[in-house]
């Protein structure tokens, strides 16, 4: 971590000392530009980010240096990039967190404190079982959780994580007690798909590119897609509304943002480079390399999406008693 | 596994690759031959660099490292007495006393050879054994976890020194500074005094250059002007008589490939372990025992080829479980994970070339160890003439640089040297540090397992022994800590393994740099 971020650091001053103050507005980008990541290395947020990172450098001409800034569970790096200076400069991933944190009461921060940029992906959540799970489908789980109340465990992150509000979301849906499939907290998808491939847990409802790999080599099955559609790369899997009525969807999403205000001209060239860089070859092997789909929106559709996103993840965390405001 | 192989091997012979993996090569030799600097330390170091490598580089460089260290460890041990690591603790009296003898190339000659051919068998059962173990273990759920990091921790208490009340007390220290950041079930903050830095918890680079580098500098401190020079004569051909040594003692070879796998395997017991048992175990069965100890070739032989052996080893956990070998594995695994590998046992299900290419660097490693390691050890006798009033302020700096640059946080200096002081303390006192460092990197999982077994189980403990593999784990372990509480009753020396022979008893080591730490 040292050397990007003090790489950048350096940069960054460097180019900042040299540019004169009037540059700043007339030709951007004049300078380097910072993109955050509120995630660490190698996960999938930063395997996106660099990505469009290097793409966006070629649209730009400048240099588009990544910087994780981990920490807070995400509210340290979000922090960074809402409260950069407008100026084109500081830009970032900004992910389904954030309409998630402000309602435990972790930031203030909502992604009204943002000037969206695109899309990056959507990540569908998935129903995962083990291969020899006696549910063949998601009715199957559904009759009996409903039967038997509390005794089929559910993981997949930590507690009141994401892919928490998923399986408690379509529970909740169907009318059934949100922690009727109590939740064992994990580090990530990988190490509860892992303790489901062991037997530990029932249920995996984690983003289905996170399993494709176990999904791939028949480890574990997908009863459901959270999705209002199929998934193209997974046309078998069937959506939950197929599968048992219910209208729930959940998708963890990774977009680009830059701080509130940034003047509009700015935005908009922003805006245009991230979808030219999204449209290229470059990006849909990239995606295809890890599994990802193709799932890139421009900035007015990206902040309808957010915003109904963190509506249905309020709903869910009150009824879970994980929302403090 | 097999047909991955081509793909494997062009991984590996990436120009990147190879520059990085002979680069890594000298940066092993260098620090392991230099008191004071540990192979763990060399592999953090690397940690920053690995950034810009591809997973295979990184990887190489991680095994190149390691192994040269390892070996490296023997020469200032063999010339000067002061193990370069801490695994070359077990037998340096027998190294120096075949340098005083008049014969140092014999004495070099034998710990590149042993450590060359314990180093391929370690590797032969990594990868006969691990893919194996891989198939077991995707029956491993967090119950069964739970029971192995119980295992791993009573382990280290009983082996980590003479007394295993004061193994246990260096246990519970590192669990409670585990213990220190946010709760791993429920995110609650504990033990932080309101220092933001240590929400995350202690961070484990830093405390891990503090526990042995610092305490390292903070104990020769007071002797650091009246230093011997030392003086190195031309040496002779090393590999002469090597050949007749090695051939000789083929039981203690094979007893040595064989301890020192099995420990390295197990988790948290690593090199410096091994060798210590082995060296023990070669004591008890040897019929000259009484030559331990004053140039005794045996020795040599038993616990040269074991501490290379665990090395590779300790990846069987690490790749298999994701659970550490070693202190090095410990970090090996953050290095995989940031290299988008998830270690656990779908690693050759998902990553079959880059395993692959692991495989094949540990061989490559160990065959060109022998040319290079003749080389060093002619170099290495220059470099050692460094005098120590210039040596140590410039390891004090490689240490404040290694553990800044794991976070680039400030405060993981103060934890470097708060820990430094904490280990130096203990071991002025002979508490061992390996248990506190095992529970510093295993206490996190520890707990983790606990909980969310309980919650699993909601809230039975019978449902901790309830499925087979835990149920047998769990006996394991509690017959661990039988033995040790018998052993405290008799109040007779600790034993370990079969092998009888008291831990301290052999020969009482340079302070401090006994079994009980790390490398």
């Amino acid at each position: 971590m040292l050397t990007r971020r003090t790489l950048g650091r350096l940069a960054a001053a460097g180019t900042t000392a040299l540019a004169a103050p009037a540059l700043a507005q007339g030709q951007w980008p004049a300078r380097p530009i910072q993109f955050i990541v509120p995630w660490g290395a190698g996960g999938g947020t930063d395997y996106h980010s660099r990505t469009i990172a290097s793409l966006l450098e070629r649209e730009l001409g400048q240099p588009v240096t990544v910087v994780n800034r981990t920490g807070g569970s995400g509210v340290v790096g979000h922090s960074a990039i809402a409260e950069a200076a407008p100026d084109g400069y500081t830009i970032g991933a900004v992910t389904v967190e954030i309409g998630m944190m402000h309602w435990q009461g972790l930031t203030r921060l909502t992604w009204r404190d943002y000037t969206p940029i695109a899309m990056m992906n959507l990540v569908p959540a998935g129903v995962q079982v083990a291969a020899d799970s006696p549910w063949k489908t998601l009715k199957d789980m559904i009759d009996d959780i409903r039967a038997n109340p509390g005794k089929y465990k559910s993981s997949g992150t930590g507690q009141g994580g994401i892919w928490h509000l998923a399986i408690a979301g379509l529970l909740q849906s169907v009318g059934l007690p949100p922690d009727a499939a109590p939740w064992i907290p994990s580090d990530g998808a990988a190490s509860g798909l892992r303790e489901l491939v062991a037997g530990g847990v029932h249920i995996v409802p984690c983003g289905i590119p996170e399993a494709a790999t176990l999904l791939r080599a028949g480890r574990v099955r997908s009863l459901a897609a959270m999705m209002p559609a199929r998934v193209p790369a997974f046309p078998d899997i069937p959506t939950v509304k197929e599968a048992i009525g219910s209208d729930w969807t959940l998708a963890s999403y990774l977009s680009v943002m830059g701080p509130k205000g940034m003047p509009a001209p700015i935005a908009r060239r922003l805006e245009e480079a991230a979808l030219k860089a999204m449209a290229s070859e470059e990006w849909k092997k990239a995606m295809d390399a890890r599994g990802f789909g193709l799932n890139p929106m421009p900035a007015a559709e990206l902040a309808a999406f957010v915003e109904k996103s963190d509506r249905d993840l309020g709903g869910v965390m009150k009824a879970l008693g994980l929302a403090k405001s | 596994m097999i047909e991955a192989l081509p793909q494997a091997l062009a991984l590996l012979m990436q120009p990147q690759t190879v520059m990085v993996g002979i680069a890594a090569a000298m940066f092993g030799l260098f620090v392991g031959a230099m008191p004071g600097l540990s192979a763990t330390m060399a592999v953090a170091l690397l940690v920053p660099v690995s950034f810009f490598l591809e997973p295979v580089a990184a990887l190489t460089a991680v095994v190149m490292t390691t192994a040269m260290a390892i070996f490296a460890g023997d020469i200032p041990g063999a010339l000067m007495r002061i193990p370069g690591t801490p695994a070359s603790a077990a037998y340096v009296d027998d190294a120096y006393q075949l340098t005083r003898q008049g014969r140092p190339e014999l004495a070099l000659g034998i710990c590149l050879v042993t450590s060359a051919i314990g180093g391929l068998f370690g590797t032969a059962v990594l990868i006969l054994l691990a893919p194996r173990l891989a198939e077991i273990a995707l029956r491993f759920s967090g119950m069964e976890y739970f029971w192995l990091v119980a295992l791993g921790l009573s382990c280290a208490v009983m082996v980590a020194g003479r007394d295993p009340l004061k193994g246990a007390v260096s246990l519970l220290v590192g669990l409670f500074i585990a213990t220190i950041g946010q709760d791993v079930t429920a995110g609650h903050p504990r033990f932080t005094g309101g220092i933001s830095s240590l929400l995350s918890g202690v961070s484990f680079i830093p405390a891990m250059v503090g526990m042995f580098a610092i305490s390292e500098i903070l104990r020769n401190l007071p002797t650091i002007r009246n230093a011997a020079e030392v003086q190195v004569r031309r040496l002779g051909s090393i590999l002469r008589g090597t050949g007749g040594v090695v051939r000789r003692h083929p039981v203690n070879l094979m007893r040595g490939n064989v301890i020192g796998t099995a420990i390295g395997i197990l988790p948290g017991a690593g090199a410096d372990i091994a060798a210590w048992i082995s060296y023990a175990v070669g004591k008890r069965f040897s019929r000259d025992p009484d030559r331990f100890g004053k140039g005794s070739e045996e020795g040599l032989v038993d616990a040269g080829a074991a501490n290379n052996a665990a090395i590779a080893g300790a990846w069987v956990p690490a790749l298999v479980f994701g659970i550490p070998g070693d202190s090095v594995t410990a970090i090996v695994i953050g290095l995989l994970l940031m290299k988008g590998i998830q270690p656990g046992p779908d690693v050759f299900l998902f990553n079959p070339e880059q395993i692959g290419a692991l495989f094949l660097a540990f061989v490559i490693a160990n065959i060109v160890m022998v040319p290079i390691g003749v080389v060093a050890i002619r170099l290495c006798a220059k470099v050692l003439l460094v005098p120590r009033p210039v040596l140590t302020p410039l390891i004090l700096l490689f240490c404040m640089v290694g553990s800044f640059a794991i976070d680039n946080n400030p405060f993981a200096l103060v934890v470097m040297a708060v820990m430094g002081i904490l280990a130096w303390l203990m071991e002025e006192n002979d508490v061992p540090v390996a248990p506190a460092i095992l529970g510093i990197v295993l206490g996190d999982q520890f707990e983790k397992h606990f909980m969310t077994t309980m919650m699993k189980g909601d809230g039975s403990l019978a449902f901790f022994v309830s499925r087979p593999i835990a149920a047998v784990l769990a006996a394991v372990t509690a017959a661990v800590w039988i033995a040790i509480v018998v052993g405290l009753v008799r109040r007779g020396p600790v034993r370990l393994g079969r092998g009888g022979a008291p831990a301290g008893g052999l020969h009482r080591p340079p302070r401090g740099e006994d079994g009980g730490r790390g490398r």
